[in-house]
């Protein structure tokens, strides 16, 4: 009985948490990572503990306190998570652990869902932590009942960084065993260990240095980093994560016979790299993003007094941004040893194709409230936002700024304190308030900020695959439990202008908006109106509507909505409405000459 | 350049978020396991799926990386012929288009900012270099009983070239999508198969 099963790699990487025995599971949603709490989440039985924290510092911490117990955790995050949890992590990594620790940190080279590309093997190096780099879902899901040992073992919490094509990669994978051990919870209380304070850290930065070198020497001969010598070849490429798969199908299809060190593990296996310096003339560093490896190779060699010429990003033949992929590697390779290749031309293809960008759902609400909004504040005022589904309000002229997870409300008053003089209104969704916002708004009505928030509450943390949040009244895995009210919550942090609005409702809710604006001081308007993807799986149903074409003078106002269940059809010179129509009525609201209706039963 | 020593079979599939391209990889992946198969693939999630244009690479018989070089797939399933024409270049020359000739227009389309070429046109430039495949898929979708099996249609088309027999993919199929339209969903796999 075959026991290999097609998965997704973060499916995978829950499966290995089951493997691995992991018993406190906490994280926040995060393209490419949300899929691992989700499948945990979903699953019918559990014997762990599993939940969606508010924010990444928050998680790190649930689990921080939970291997503090002595039983083993997980939090998830991805890369740009690691910022917010920044703070607990550079000292839990003094403090240590007692249960096993894993920390997971999604990394999104090319930034597909992503504000930047950082390195997350950096933090690792920054913390002086093990750190594990799969190179393919199987890998993913091996490692993790590993790192919950290496965390144990050193007492020091693992980072695990999946990137993109292994968090939202599919394969084939061989499923083990399931550790049948759990430990108890148990406290105990040692200040020295878990109470930071100076006199305490001094200690413990000295003790983390030290046992760098026993970490070094259990992780180089882990399976994870394996070297291949070829005696043969006085060449040797470096690679590492998923790196290491492009630059191995590289060197097959080029024929190319040369020494190869894959590497899985961090610190960097010394001994393996070495090894390989002593038997090359050149090596090639291929990694994706910083030059973490190719800087400590350099080193290495330094140290060793080896002269061997090591190519790579600072060569400029490895690019340092982006993701990298066969094609590259191809092209490193060949420039790196001298060798011709055939550029691989494209098709000639001069048909010019129309962009595609991501958009808001047909009838999302958020679209509607953005209309509200506009048409309240003008055209000259400055409409700071923030991280989930409204960014693609970009599109509408609505989001003239997104820096990072909360930076909305902040952004608002920085502007604001600076001196500028045209209207401000931000907006941030429901779970994004949650996450970092809500310390913003506190800050803004201390402070005085004379600006607008519209919190966009769509009943769900959209983007980034619908998961539940505080204001929802259910857990991760379904269970009901206390919902928070956003209203409450806004006059509690000291606002006083604090207004719900249905969104669908355009003429109310920019009269709303519009009193927002006038008031002296924060204002904080709610729309409340649940997410249309959620909404279809909740089976609410509207019936959607219809353009009188006798009625329509093509004046394109419904257009310019930017809905994408409204078309215009250039040859009769009238707006029509496509199947994609949820029934919101926004655009029978704008039209002028009541030429859209709703569809009559 | 070749990836056939890598890869048994290098399947391209794109379209737009929401046509159901990561069901259509699901159904030919997990039916490539069934039939012994090891199974890279790749796929766009996330943002990309509001709309926006999406690729999966699906690699069987591979042991190595999920990602497909330029000019290295065998086939190139398109759910959406704009789609089929940007990703092109990770066919190889002597590799099969299979498409769906029904255009979804984007918002920059809808609006005006941009022009949608004629969908003949395309038709006709992937057939200076290729052999194509075009129909529509949604008419044969809808004659099975749902527009929405045309992702099932396209798996039907294709199937044909995969290294894995049909039962096996029915099977799929019939695991994958929901149990009340699992009928439909053989239908629009027979009729898809017929088109190719």
């Amino acid at each position: 009985m075959s026991t290999r099963k097609y998965m997704l790699g973060n499916a995978a990487i829950a499966r290995g948490i089951v493997e691995g025995g992991g018993q406190v599971i906490s994280g926040y949603p995060g393209t490419p990572s949300s899929e691992i709490v989700d499948t945990l989440a979903s699953m019918d039985q559990r014997d762990f503990y599993v939940e969606w924290s508010v924010n990444e510092k928050v998680a790190l911490e649930v689990a921080a306190g939970a291997a503090m117990a002595g039983v083993r955790s997980v939090v998830t995050m991805k890369h740009v998570g690691l910022n917010v949890a920044a703070d607990p992590f550079m000292t839990l990594t003094y403090m240590g652990v007692k249960g096993g620790m894993v920390v997971i940190v999604a990394d999104d080279p090319g930034c597909h869902s992503s504000q930047n590309e950082q390195d997350t093997r950096r933090y690792a190096d920054f913390g002086l932590v093990p750190c594990l780099d799969p190179a393919t879902p199987q890998e993913a899901k091996d490692m993790i009942p590993y790192a919950f040992e290496l965390s144990e073992k050193f007492e020091m919490p693992v980072i695990f960084r999946p990137t993109t094509r292994i968090s939202h990669g599919k394969s084939d994978i061989e499923l083990g065993s399931v550790r049948q051990e759990r430990a108890e919870a148990n406290f105990e209380k040692m200040p020295e260990r878990w109470v930071m304070i100076p006199k305490h850290a001094r200690i413990r930065h000295p003790h983390v240095l030290k046992i760098q070198d026993d970490i070094k020497k259990y992780v180089e001969d882990s399976a994870w980093n394996e070297l291949s010598l070829n005696e043969g070849s006085r060449i040797g490429v470096i690679s590492s994560g998923i790196a290491s798969v492009y630059a191995k199908e590289a060197l097959e299809n080029l024929g190319v016979e040369a020494s190869f060190l894959k590497i899985g593990a961090y610190p960097i296996p010394e001994g393996l790299v070495r090894q390989m310096l002593e038997n090359s003339d050149t090596v090639l560093v291929i990694e994706e993003m910083e030059p973490i490896v190719e800087d400590a190779v350099k080193i290495i060699a330094y140290d060793s007094g080896l002269d061997v010429k090591i190519l790579g990003k600072s060569a400029d033949l490895v690019p340092r941004d982006g993701e990298l992929n066969i094609d590259i590697c191809e092209r490193a390779i060949a420039n790196a040893f001298g060798m011709d290749i055939k550029e691989s031309s494209g098709y000639d293809v001069d048909v010019e194709l129309p962009i595609r960008p991501p958009a808001m759902c047909a009838g999302c609400s958020h679209r509607a409230a953005y209309h509200a909004m506009k048409k309240a504040f003008g055209p000259d005022a400055i409409f700071p936002s923030d991280i989930g589904c409204y960014t693609l309000g970009l599109q509408s002229g609505t989001v003239d700024t997104t820096l990072c997870m909360g930076g909305s409300i902040t952004v608002a008053s920085g502007l604001y304190n600076a001196g500028e003089k045209s209207p401000i209104c931000c907006s941030i969704g429901d779970s994004t308030f949650f996450h970092t916002g809500m310390n913003g708004l506190l800050n803004a009505v201390y402070n005085k900020s004379n600006i607008t928030v519209a919190l966009l509450d769509n009943r769900v943390t959209a983007m980034t695959g619908q998961q539940p949040n505080p204001g929802m009244g259910k857990l991760a895995t379904g269970e009901p439990t206390v919902e928070i009210s956003f209203e409450k919550l806004c006059r509690g942090l000291g606002a006083e202008f604090v207004e719900l609005i249905d969104p669908y409702n355009l003429a109310s809710s920019e009269e709303v908006f519009r009193r927002a604006k006038d008031f002296p001081g924060t204002s904080v308007v709610i729309t409340t109106q649940p997410c249309v993807i959620a909404a279809k799986r909740a089976g609410i149903k509207r019936m959607p509507f219809v353009v009188d074409s006798e009625k329509c003078t093509g004046c394109k106002q419904c257009v310019k909505f930017g809905c994408p269940a409204i078309e215009f059809d250039a040859k009769e010179k009238k707006a029509r409405i496509n199947s994609l129509c949820t029934g919101c009525s926004a655009c029978a609201q704008i039209c002028k000459f009541d030429a859209i209706s709703e569809v009559k039963k | 350049m070749s990836s056939d020593d890598v890869a048994q079979f290098n399947l391209v599939i794109s379209g737009v978020g929401g046509q159901g391209a990561v069901l259509a990889s699901d159904i030919i992946g997990r039916a490539a396991v069934s039939a012994g198969l090891h199974v890279m693939a790749a796929e766009t999630h996330g943002m990309a799926q509001r709309g926006g244009s999406v690729i999966n690479h699906i690699r069987l018989g591979c042991e190595c990386g999920s990602m497909i070089p330029l000019k290295g797939a065998d086939l190139l399933m398109a759910l959406e012929p704009a789609e089929a024409l940007r990703y092109l270049d990770f066919l190889s020359e002597d590799g099969v288009v299979v498409m769906n000739t029904v255009p979804v227009y984007p918002v920059t389309v809808m609006s005006g900012i941009s022009n949608y070429p004629e969908v003949d046109d395309i038709v006709d430039k992937l057939k200076q270099t290729h052999e194509v495949s075009a129909f529509d898929a949604f008419e044969l979708a809808r004659e099975a009983g749902h527009p929405q099996a045309m992702n099932v249609v396209m798996v039907g088309a294709v199937s044909k070239y995969l290294p894995i027999p049909k039962e096996i993919l029915l099977e799929s199929i019939k695991e994958l999508v929901p149990k009340k339209t699992i009928d439909i969903n053989v239908k629009a796999f027979e009729l898809g198969r017929e088109m190719v």
